[in-house]
């Protein structure tokens, strides 16, 4: 079976689900090997990629690669897909893993796929266009696949690969090195997962009414270890901070479950959640186009039936 | 000072999106015109920037020739000049193709600063500005949310999970900026009245050395197989809360195995 990388998503040495997910892709089109890009792998990391089927792990140690933005990691798997010729690359599509695949595609002469969320074989994508409205199989016809997968678009499903680590030195030109990152400003969000690879989110919009009120969301959300999202509306008022924006021009999720409370579900709103597997929605306003999305729908207040279904939860836990 | 703010005409997400049955392109008559939204977060920066640092705010843009509509609005914002990259060859590019001949346009109008959107609402792709600093060499600051010039240099905050990071890049610079940026002015009737008479010049693809076998549907490095509508989901259970919503939606969660 052909080699497929898979630029490994870690952060404090630790190995990002979305990663796994990644693996189990690949494992069904090929033998994957992972790319761990950075300082700070560990045993436990290793060993986690090698449980969910990486053959081999490349590993690219040097700190110059995570000073800079995005460039030197294009750099380094433009460097492997020339060395090792790959049937493809797959990278997460997050905001930064989507960077990476553009950038990768133009030093390797190769068609990119962003946002899929499943893969066939021949490399064929799926894709979900115009805020889900449209189902879209898509491919690469020049170069090496490059394809930025959505998180929670494969279950991981472990299957122990050798996981035999190879060091890969990569030489930056300067113009990967060009913009350095000064200072990284870490924001309090307590322990909860981040927002774009979560399996569960539960958001909230203008029915939550206030900043303060945003705890019984949370509350919710803590119950189920879930993400916390938030609608333009309620970004807007200031009650939730924008980097937790859910719709076209805030993040885009795809978890297993979404949770909108308070939530009318305008277009801006739907562009960025609709591709979630099920999906419940709390509103008082039995006419909330949110509805003809839900699985399940409450018509009614948010601040009664979200604190009795938080309650309710943790009792049977 | 001499900024280029790239801005996408997008169909109005208000309205519906279509693909084309012939060749799987976007359906650019099925759906009213509008500026992709955050591009305007791009123009009010570089208008911020010109207004603070002096220079020029050129706008350019590439599409079909009805794009000049979004022309127009920027200029009315108070960008100076216009240039509209606008050619059928380029009908059908892809995001490499769209790169490349942007590059190319950057290339002979010259730039310090090159602002855009962080992605447009058709496609989504979010891999332009990214794509535009690895062609042009030029520092890739995106994602920002704020951003600072100085003498030759410029700083931004660049939006990441955890918080952002505070990057620092020489110039010229490619800064992509999310919507938190900034709050894009309304164009005033004096605006409006003043982007008539701005300049717009017209660019076909020979005008900026753009290579035919580049661009296109047939260069295209990715292609759409096929696409369907998305099959409507199964209508839901919607219950009226009685006293017991949550737990009712409690017992949903259950069957769902999510508790």
């Amino acid at each position: 079976m052909s080699e497929i990388l898979v630029l490994v998503e870690h952060a404090e040495g630790e190995v990002k689900k979305v990663t796994l997910e990644l693996l189990t892709l690949a494992r069904s089109l090929g033998t994957p090997s992972a790319v761990w890009a950075g300082p700070g792998i560990t045993p436990e990391a290793k060993a986690r990629l090698a449980e969910y089927g990486a053959e081999k792990i490349y590993v690219a140690g040097d700190g110059d690669i995570v000073d800079h933005v995005v460039a030197p990691k294009a750099e380094l798997l433009a460097q492997l897909v020339a060395g090792k010729s790959p049937a493809a690359v797959l990278v997460a599509a997050t905001a930064e893993g989507k960077e990476i695949a553009g950038r990768l595609a133009i030093k390797t002469d190769s068609g990119v796929i962003t946002d899929a969320v499943g893969l066939s074989e021949g490399f064929v994508a799926d894709q979900s266009i115009f805020g889900g409205g449209v189902n879209v199989h898509s491919r690469v016809r020049k170069g090496t696949p490059i394809v930025a997968v959505r998180p929670n678009s494969t279950a991981p499903v472990a299957a122990a690969g050798a996981g035999a680590e190879e060091e890969v030195s990569v030489t930056l030109s300067d113009a990967a090195k060009a913009a350095r990152v000064v200072e990284r400003v870490k924001q309090e969000k307590g322990a909860r997962p981040e927002l774009t690879e979560a399996a569960i989110v539960v958001s909230g919009g203008r029915g939550v009414g206030s900043a303060e009120n945003f705890s019984v969301i949370e509350g919710l959300a803590d119950s189920l270890g879930a993400a916390v999202g938030a609608s333009r509306a309620a970004t807007d008022a200031g009650w939730y901070p924008h980097q937790f924006q859910v719709g076209q021009t805030g993040k885009t999720v795809s978890p297993q479950l979404y949770i909108a409370a308070g939530i009318s579900g305008a277009i801006q709103h739907r562009a960025g959640m609709q591709t979630a597997k099920t999906i419940v929605a709390i509103n008082k306003d039995p006419e909330a186009p949110i509805f003809e999305l839900a699985d399940y729908g409450v018509v009614g207040d948010l601040h009664q039936v979200v604190p009795q279904l938080t309650e309710e939860i943790n009792k049977r836990k | 000072m001499n900024i280029v703010v790239c801005v996408k005409q997008v169909p109005d997400t208000a309205t519906e999106r279509k693909l084309r049955s012939d060749d799987n392109t976007l359906d650019r008559d099925a759906a009213d015109g509008v500026v992709n939204e955050l591009d305007e977060y791009a123009v009010e920066e570089a208008l911020k920037i010109k207004e603070a640092q002096g220079g020029e705010v050129t706008v350019l843009t590439m599409g079909p020739g009805k794009a000049t509509d979004t022309i127009r609005k920027a200029l009315a914002m108070g960008a100076d000049k216009a240039v509209h990259l606008s050619d059928d060859a380029l009908h059908g590019s892809d995001a490499l193709s769209t790169s490349y001949a942007m590059a190319q346009v950057l290339k002979k109008i010259g730039f310090d600063l090159v602002i855009l959107g962080s992605e447009s609402t058709d496609a989504r792709t979010g891999v332009l500005a990214a794509m535009l600093a690895e062609r042009l060499g030029a520092s890739q600051l995106t994602l920002a949310n704020k951003v600072e010039v100085g003498q030759g240099a410029i700083t931004i905050q660049r939006l990441t999970d955890y918080g952002y990071d505070l990057v620092e890049a020489p110039l010229p610079a490619v800064v992509s900026v999310v919507e938190k940026i900034n709050e894009p002015r309304y164009p005033s009737f004096k605006g409006i009245m003043a982007a008539k008479k701005k300049p717009v010049e017209t660019l076909a693809i020979g005008d900026a050395s753009i290579d035919a076998a580049q661009v296109g549907l047939a260069a295209a490095w990715s292609e759409v197989v096929d696409f369907a509508a998305a099959p409507p989901r199964a209508a839901g259970t919607i219950v009226k809360d009685e006293g017991d919503g949550g737990e009712k939606a409690a017992d949903f969660l259950a069957s769902k195995k999510f508790i």
